[in-house]
Formats: C-alpha cells, sequence, structure tokens
C-alpha cells in the first residue's frame, strides 16, 4: 500500500498495487479502507472517493494541522490513516454477501444503437452478444464521470470493443454501454463514446433522492432482459 | 426581497463554495471556481462565507435591486459601477432600492464573484446552492441567470446592518481587502505546481519543458478545465492507468500531449496520468486564464504548498476579525 499526495489538500490511498489480477478481491480491499477511514472519521478530512484500486481522502489541510503536533499536514494524515488501515486489517472482516441489484435491460434495436459495431467487432451474433450480456455476473468498480455513471466489471472478455473513434454528443438517458473492457449505464443525457446496445428505464440518479445514485462502489449487479413492452411499462 | 437581472452577461452562475461528500456519487465539487474570492467578497457584504454569490464570466452584468443592500466583489480587472459611482475590487458598497450595479467587461482575466448581503436564496440541492451546469441541478434549475430574472435574497445579518452603519452615507467603504487578494495580475501568469504522482511516467524532456516552456490557453476552455497547448508532454511509459480522484489544480495530460489544468468543475475521476497539481493558493489565478491568455509553471514542495496555504487561511482570519473591530 502507499499513500502518495493529490495536490495540496488530497490524498490517495493506493491500496492495491495490480488490480487487473485480482477486481474482485482487489475491490473488497479497497472498501475496507473506506469503511475503516470513515469509521474513523477523521477530524479535518472533507471526504472519501474510491475508484478502481484507490481510496482518495480529500482534506482540509488548515483543520488537520490544528489536530496535529506537526506542522506538515500531509504528513501527519499519512501516518494517522498507517495506523487506521494497519488496525483495521487485524480484524477479521465479516463483509455480509449483499444480493445482486437487478436492472432491467431492453436490448430492442431501436435502443441498441452500436449493437452491429459490437457484432462486427467480436463476430457474435446481435442475439448472442445480448444473452451473454445479460447472464453474465457484474461489479460496479466506482461511480464517476457523470452523476451516477457506474463503471462495471464482468464484462466477458469476448465482448470487449474499443470506444467510438467519434464520441456521440448525446447518448439517451439510461443507455447500457460497452467501453473497452467495461460495461456502464449513462444516467442522464450526455456526450459519450461507449458502445450503446440497450437501455434500462431504472433511474440511476436522482437529486431529490438520498443517496442521489441508485449504486455505489462495490455492489454487484445483473441484467434483467426485458421486451420493449415492459421497458415503457416501466418507463411511465 | 430580490434583485432583478436587467442584463446577464455572457455566463453568470449562481456559486458558493460547492458541493463537500458527493464525489463518491460522480456529483463534482463545482463552487466558485476563486472560492477565496467568494469568501473575501462575503466577508465584506456581512455574510457567512459560505453564502451564494455570483460568478461573472466576461461581465456585461446589470442587476436593480428592489432594497438597500451591501455588496462587494473579487477577481478579475473588471470595471464595476453602483449607480455612476466607480465600485473597486475588494470594497463594500452600500446600493440602495432601485439603483443599477454594472459589472462591465474586462480588459483581460475573465471572471469575478459578486457578493450580495443575505446571500442568493434559493434552494440547496446536497447542502450548496452552486449551478451544476452539466448536472443540470443547484443554482436556478442548473443553468445561467437569464435577462429579466428575478433572484431572491435572503435575509440582512445583523454584520451587515453594522457595516451599514459604518459607511455613514457613503457609497463606497474606506475599507479594503488585503491588496494581494484584489490585485488585478496583468500579463503572462505564473502557477507553482506540486509533482503529481505519475511524474515519474513522463520522458525527462517532458518535466522540464513544463517547468520551462509556455503554455497558452485555448479556446475550448470552460468550467472544467484549461486547455492548454504548447510543447507536447510524451510520456516515457505506456501502462494503462486505472481511473482514481482528480481534483480542482490537477494538471492531466491526455494522450496528445497537451495538458489539461482541471478546475472546480472537474469530473470526479479520470484516466489520464497526473504530471502535477496547482497549488490550491494559486487557483485564484487559474481562474482568470481565458483564451489565448499565457501561463508557466515553476515547482514548489508539498511542505511549501501547504505552508501558504496555512498562511493564507491567517490571514483571512485576521482579515475577518479586522472587519469586526471596524465595524462594531
Amino acid at each position: 500500500m502507499e499513500i502518495q499526495p493529490l495536490g495540496d489538500s488530497a490524498l490517495i490511498v493506493r491500496v492495491v498495487a495490480d488490480f487487473a489480477r485480482d477486481p474482485d478481491g482487489s475491490l473488497t480491499a479497497v472498501l475496507d479502507v473506506l469503511e475503516a477511514l470513515e469509521a474513523a472519521a477523521i477530524p479535518g478530512v472533507i471526504e472519501l472517493a474510491p475508484a478502481y484500486a484507490t481510496v482518495a481522502v480529500f482534506y482540509d489541510p488548515v483543520r488537520i494541522s490544528m489536530n496535529a503536533d506537526s506542522t506538515d499536514p500531509f504528513e501527519s494524515l499519512r501516518k494517522k490513516i498507517v495506523a487506521i488501515i494497519s488496525a483495521g486489517s487485524s480484524k477479521k472482516k465479516q463483509r455480509s454477501e449483499a444480493s445482486a441489484i437487478e436492472v432491467p435491460v431492453c436490448y430492442d434495436r431501436a435502443f441498441a444503437l452500436d449493437l452491429d459495431k459490437v457484432e462486427q467487432q467480436t463476430g457474435l451474433s446481435g442475439t448472442e452478444i445480448i444473452r451473454r450480456h445479460a447472464s453474465a455476473a457484474y461489479r460496479v468498480n466506482c461511480i464517476g464521470f457523470s452523476p451516477g455513471f457506474p463503471y462495471l466489471s464482468g464484462l466477458p472478455a469476448e465482448l470487449a470493443t474499443p470506444r467510438r473513434a467519434t464520441p456521440r454528443t448525446d447518448v439517451p438517458a439510461g443507455s447500457l454501454a460497452i467501453g473497452g473492457a467495461q460495461t456502464g449505464i449513462y444516467p442522464k443525457n450526455s456526450p459519450g463514446g461507449w458502445n450503446v446496445i440497450g437501455r434500462t428505464p431504472l433511474v440511476l440518479f436522482d437529486v431529490r433522492r438520498d443517496p442521489p445514485a441508485r449504486l455505489r462502489a462495490g455492489d454487484r449487479v445483473r441484467f434483467r432482459q426485458i421486451t420493449r413492452e415492459e421497458f415503457d411499462e416501466m418507463s411511465r | 426581497m430580490n434583485v432583478s437581472v436587467s442584463s446577464a452577461g455572457f455566463l453568470t452562475t449562481v456559486q458558493d463554495l460547492g458541493r463537500a461528500g458527493f464525489r463518491r456519487f460522480g456529483v463534482v465539487v463545482g463552487g466558485a471556481l476563486d472560492p477565496h474570492s467568494l469568501r473575501v467578497a462575503n466577508i465584506l457584504a456581512g455574510n457567512d462565507e459560505s453564502a451564494a454569490g455570483l460568478e461573472v464570466t466576461l461581465g456585461n452584468l446589470r442587476l436593480r435591486f428592489a432594497d438597500n443592500r451591501v455588496v462587494a466583489w473579487c477577481g478579475g480587472p473588471f470595471v464595476v459601477r453602483i449607480a455612476d459611482n466607480d465600485f473597486p475590487a475588494g470594497h463594500a458598497g452600500l446600493i440602495a432600492a432601485n439603483e443599477e450595479l454594472l459589472i462591465a467587461a474586462p480588459e483581460s482575466g475573465s471572471r469575478a464573484w459578486l457578493a450580495i448581503s443575505g446571500g442568493i436564496e434559493l434552494a440547496s440541492v446536497f447542502g450548496s446552492r452552486s449551478t451544476d451546469l452539466r448536472g443540470k441541478f443547484g443554482g436556478i434549475d442548473g443553468r445561467p441567470l437569464s435577462d429579466g430574472e428575478i433572484l431572491p435574497l435572503g435575509n440582512i445579518s445583523e454584520r451587515t446592518h453594522r457595516i451599514t452603519d459604518a459607511l455613514h452615507e457613503r457609497k463606497i467603504s474606506e475599507w479594503s481587502a488585503p491588496a494581494p487578494w484584489i490585485a488585478n495580475k496583468k500579463g503572462e501568469r505564473f502557477l507553482r505546481i506540486i509533482r503529481g504522482s505519475d511524474w515519474p511516467r513522463f520522458a525527462p524532456d517532458a518535466q522540464s519543458a513544463l517547468l520551462r516552456e509556455q503554455f497558452i490557453v485555448q479556446p475550448d476552455s470552460d468550467r472544467m478545465g484549461a486547455r492548454l497547448t504548447g510543447t507536447s508532454l510524451i510520456r516515457a511509459d505506456s501502462e494503462e492507468l486505472l481511473s482514481e480522484a482528480v481534483a480542482p489544480g490537477t494538471l492531466q495530460v491526455p494522450p496528445n500531449g497537451e495538458p489539461i489544468l482541471l478546475l472546480g468543475d472537474c469530473q470526479t475521476i479520470g484516466g489520464y496520468p497526473k504530471i502535477a497539481h496547482v497549488i490550491t493558493v494559486d487557483l485564484p489565478i487559474a481562474a482568470q486564464l481565458g483564451p489565448g491568455d499565457s501561463v508557466r509553471f515553476s515547482e514548489v514542495t508539498l511542505v511549501e504548498a501547504q505552508q501558504l496555504l496555512l498562511e493564507r487561511e491567517e490571514n483571512l482570519a485576521r482579515f475577518r476579525i479586522g472587519m469586526q473591530l471596524r465595524t462594531s
């Protein structure tokens, strides 16, 4: 584990060195660190943001220095974090295995704007792509890019498709897409370069909800294929 | 009571000090691109430092007030008038009902922050009234001000009443914020940086070019970031990077080698290598960068950067106390 400055008011805890070797275990390790730091509620820490192999810690150097005997805020916070994480890792974690969140998806051609491109890329038929995509188990690596956008790992390797050379200027809200080896969902209409293969009627981000995002890092996700009629019914 | 917008200008948004605590949901921090300037203006107007004010981009803003208010502004070299009086940066100004405040187009620089006593009283979203232009929420439904708009203002504080008394019918205060906070630096801008975690991934040529060469701000810059062009900063390695957190001030380098200096509306995570970070006390300079401006970077240590920030905060605390003494 390594702790590096992210400018003068944040730092990054690099929890695992090689995320790709064991994505599932890596993500669990990252979430353990996130939980331990959250529980410690260090005065002067403003917020924590996990992403893949890292947890970013945003802090107020003024408040950190008020609560430390050192005048080096980064160094005193770094020491605290190291102590919290090593104390946390000595405890046996009892992470209850949460059941997967089901996301209904309509893979209708009208929504699957880039299915033809994925067909060409993978050499598989549309039906086969959908079958494989809908039967895999996914996990949220992090939320980012835009409010509520989940980056999901677990895409069957044969479905990996490079991003579009020219991003779309307006990807419709709810679009399910493949970007390289990952899959994700655009919560709102936005520009984007991933290959759209379906659409969910589920609202993934709502400013009136607390928390505002339906999914969070670590969540397990499964897609359930729905018909156009079901989509229209659920969108009402 | 309220203020009506006779002319909304090029891009004026409601901003406070931004949203904290929602990065993990992909929600940007946003807020004033130069939070320090908004804090100083709020102190001068008798507000809480976190009160919502206006971020004015390239000027042409005209406001008419329904009642008496104390106003203050900080930022670029704008010409600002209350009725027919010049209203310099970093001063408290008294504006009467039906009088007009004008923020004209600046000679250089991009942005100014205006505080109005009582603050702009719009609904708070995730603990902030800041306008998230891409998320389309906060402020006025996530959009900039438009002509003819009416903005609701909050109640005037006891502190503002004392400031009004201390002005003695004068329009503009004799006192002002410390000179360095209201200095309108023109010409080439210097930004201090500390090394980013991906600094070692760049070739020695790229590292020295960053600290030696001049970079020019591109026209497609916005509240997310200032796109720079100059010597292409080329990586020495080709490792695929996983996305991780970025922050305002982060200098990230896409594969084309042209660095992007991230500002307040930057996305929460990014996958481009982070060659460096502009230090927090220099973000006010970064927030003034406009298309065609030139910028140079110089390196400081993290310890120096944090020391400068602690000093600025001490000075701000002193200024706050000084203002209370002045108007008690």
